[in-house]
């Protein structure tokens, strides 16, 4: 249908068109907006913790001498020149230990976010986009989910299932998931009624084509930031199911296990705890910042 | 006489009302209530009336935007109501809709050039540089600088952004364009601005508007023919020039000796109506304006007056006893 338009081209007079606007001159702002993410000091800062921490993570067996299960004939030993946080009750080296807890943590944590945030996203859009029974049903069904005390749910879902990792990835992303999809339910219904929803119906956008271009690029921005703040709460669960003795399995470290075991020797080794406890800091306070960042950066009006 | 490009017969739009814990439906809101018109090809048709009288609303319905509740719509000799799919599609590259609040009515995540070749992509008209020569092109036309296509909504001021969407309207060569008061949220000296480039533009591109809006110095300014709405219901309509030297119906008079007078002195006497607009889930009985009209009797209450010539030599309708 392209012919219908070649006499817009080259229509020939267009001067009486050209109208003074004044505001038309105020134009010398062009260099903000180009880019949709702007860098600000929380976001570096956050991104530069967590890059760190996985760059140690993943460095692990370059960075320490020991193995994470190697026993050494010193056990309890406090921090030296060879053990740099001390040794556990059966003699494994800590720093070992917490390095490479961190892939376990990180890793879980990481998935089960992503994977609340996705599902959450989906049935969120899903129960916004459409209205009366489908929305009502979902929603009561994410008031069930929450009804139950978080802990309780994680505890009764792993037990039934199994304590392994991808159960406990699976676990955790369910757990999360209903914040997802509440916000991103409230946000769409907000968005659906604004009016540049209606004009791209006009134009002859189709329905999930309006969804993916104009719906979803304006509920994601608190979705992602949710996804940053949801990664530290997965460690803290983690670390509390690990604590439970329901997350990672013994001996395979991770770092709400290593507190765990380190607690009936806390007044003789507080070593054991003060580690792994500050690596959950250094890493929540990094993806807390992140969240922060992100929320700034991804506003277009900035 | 020519053919009509736009029919309207008898189209109503009604909103349900719901209430309590099961939602059930205790009521209709009447937004539009049996209205008829044509628009000729190239004529203006300004549609006047009070907040909540329904234009905006019957805007929406012959836009395509909102399906009418019953009544029919006539599209070139096509029902709009029948079309689905495919060929509502293709319905819709012919009639365009401008909005009111150029703020929300563009997308702020997406750069000016994307809102504007939306319709483009959506229609699948052109890609690639084609696309690009036509989004310039538009952006030309509506008078924005070419460094306009990167940016976003945001940057711009109020003017530009209804410009902006006008240009998004416009790149689809629409014939018919609805105009939902497109400057009443502008400064006033931007209105103008704007509103001599719809003119330009209509000129142009051989356009044909609808334009609802509640400034009759606007609508007079712009308009071939106005339709003066209450109450979800058309109670005059007729050409610009006759419409504004003799009104026939008690609501036109009064809204037109509402409008500022350019010229102190010669100033007609002011009509003030008393109370509010009655609720539309709830009109009153017969004549819908009786409620505040100075001049009801008892059969106001009794028959609702129709749409009748009121002029032997002039297009001028009117739907009141007394007129």
């Amino acid at each position: 249908m392209a012919d219908a338009h070649a006499t817009m081209i080259d229509a020939p007079d267009r001067s009486g068109v050209q109208l003074n606007d004044p505001a038309a001159g105020d134009q010398t702002d062009v260099v903000s907006g180009r880019s949709r993410l702007r860098l600000n000091l929380p976001l570096v800062i956050g991104a530069a913790i967590v890059l760190l921490s996985i760059g140690l993570a993943l460095a692990a067996p370059w960075i320490t001498a020991h193995d994470p299960l190697e026993i050494a004939d010193a056990s309890l030993s406090p921090p030296s020149s060879q053990y740099l946080l001390g040794t556990d009750q059966l003699g494994r080296d800590v720093l070992t230990r917490i390095l490479y807890a961190a892939r376990t943590s990180l890793a879980v944590a990481c998935l089960s976010a992503v994977l609340a945030f996705a599902s959450g996203t989906l049935i969120g859009l899903l129960a916004g986009c459409s209205s009366g029974l489908i929305d009502g049903c979902l929603m009561r069904i994410l008031d069930i989910l929450q009804a139950f005390p978080a802990l309780l749910l994680a505890i009764a879902l792993v037990a039934a299932l199994g304590a392994n990792l991808p159960n406990l990835v699976l676990t955790m992303g369910l757990l999360f998931m209903p914040r997802f999809a509440r916000v991103a339910r409230a946000s769409t219904l907000s968005v659906r009624e604004r009016d540049y929803i209606i004009a791209a119906i006009g134009l002859g956008v189709s329905r999930m084509r309006t969804m993916y271009r104009h719906v979803l690029p304006n509920v994601a921005a608190p979705l992602i930031v949710e996804t940053s703040l949801t990664v530290t709460l997965a460690i803290l669960t983690e670390a509390s199911l690990s604590f439970l003795g329901l997350g990672v399995q013994p001996p395979d470290p991770t770092w709400g296990g290593m507190i765990a075991e380190s607690t009936s020797v806390m007044a003789l080794a507080p070593w054991l705890a003060l580690g792994p406890g500050f690596a959950i800091v250094f890493v929540v306070v990094g993806f807390n910042l992140i969240g922060d960042g992100l929320r700034d950066a991804l506003d277009p009006r900035g | 006489m020519r053919e009509p490009l736009l029919s309207a017969r008898n189209v109503v739009r009604h909103f349900p009302v719901r209430r309590g814990l099961l939602q059930r439906v205790v009521g209709q809101v009447r937004a539009v209530d049996g209205v008829s018109f044509d628009i000729l090809p190239g004529e203006t048709l300004g549609v006047v009336g009070e907040s909540g009288c329904g234009k905006s609303t019957l805007g929406r319905v012959l836009a395509g935007l909102l399906r009418a509740s019953s009544g029919e719509l006539w599209f070139e000799g096509k029902s709009v109501d029948a079309q689905t799919g495919a060929e509502l599609k293709r319905l819709r590259r012919d009639m365009q809709f401008i909005f009111q609040d150029p703020t929300s009515s563009l997308d702020p995540r997406m750069t000016v050039r994307d809102i504007i070749a939306e319709g483009l992509d959506a229609q699948g008209i052109a890609t690639g540089r084609t696309r690009e020569k036509l989004v310039h092109h538009i952006l030309d036309k509506v008078g924005m600088q070419q460094d306009t296509a990167q940016r976003y909504p945001h940057e711009f001021s109020g003017g530009q952004r209804q410009r902006i969407g006008i240009a998004r309207a416009l790149v689809l060569r629409p014939k018919l364009v609805v105009a939902d008061e497109p400057v009443s949220a502008l400064d006033v000296s931007v209105q103008s601005q704007v509103l001599n480039l719809l003119v330009e533009l209509k000129r142009e591109l051989r356009l044909t508007y609808v334009f609802v809006a509640h400034n009759l110095a606007v609508v007079s300014y712009i308009s071939d023919r106005i339709a003066v709405m209450y109450l979800g219901r058309i109670v005059e309509i007729g050409e610009a020039a006759t419409l504004y030297r003799s009104p026939r119906h008690p609501y036109t008079k009064a809204l037109l000796s509402a409008m500022p007078q350019p010229l102190p002195g010669n100033r007609p006497e002011r009509i003030v109506l008393r109370g509010d607009v009655p609720s539309p889930i709830d009109p009153p009985s017969g004549c819908r304006f009786r409620t505040r009209c100075p001049i009801a009797r008892e059969i106001c209450a009794k028959r609702e007056p129709s749409l009748e010539r009121a002029s032997e030599t002039a297009e001028h309708f009117v739907a009141c006893h007394f007129a």
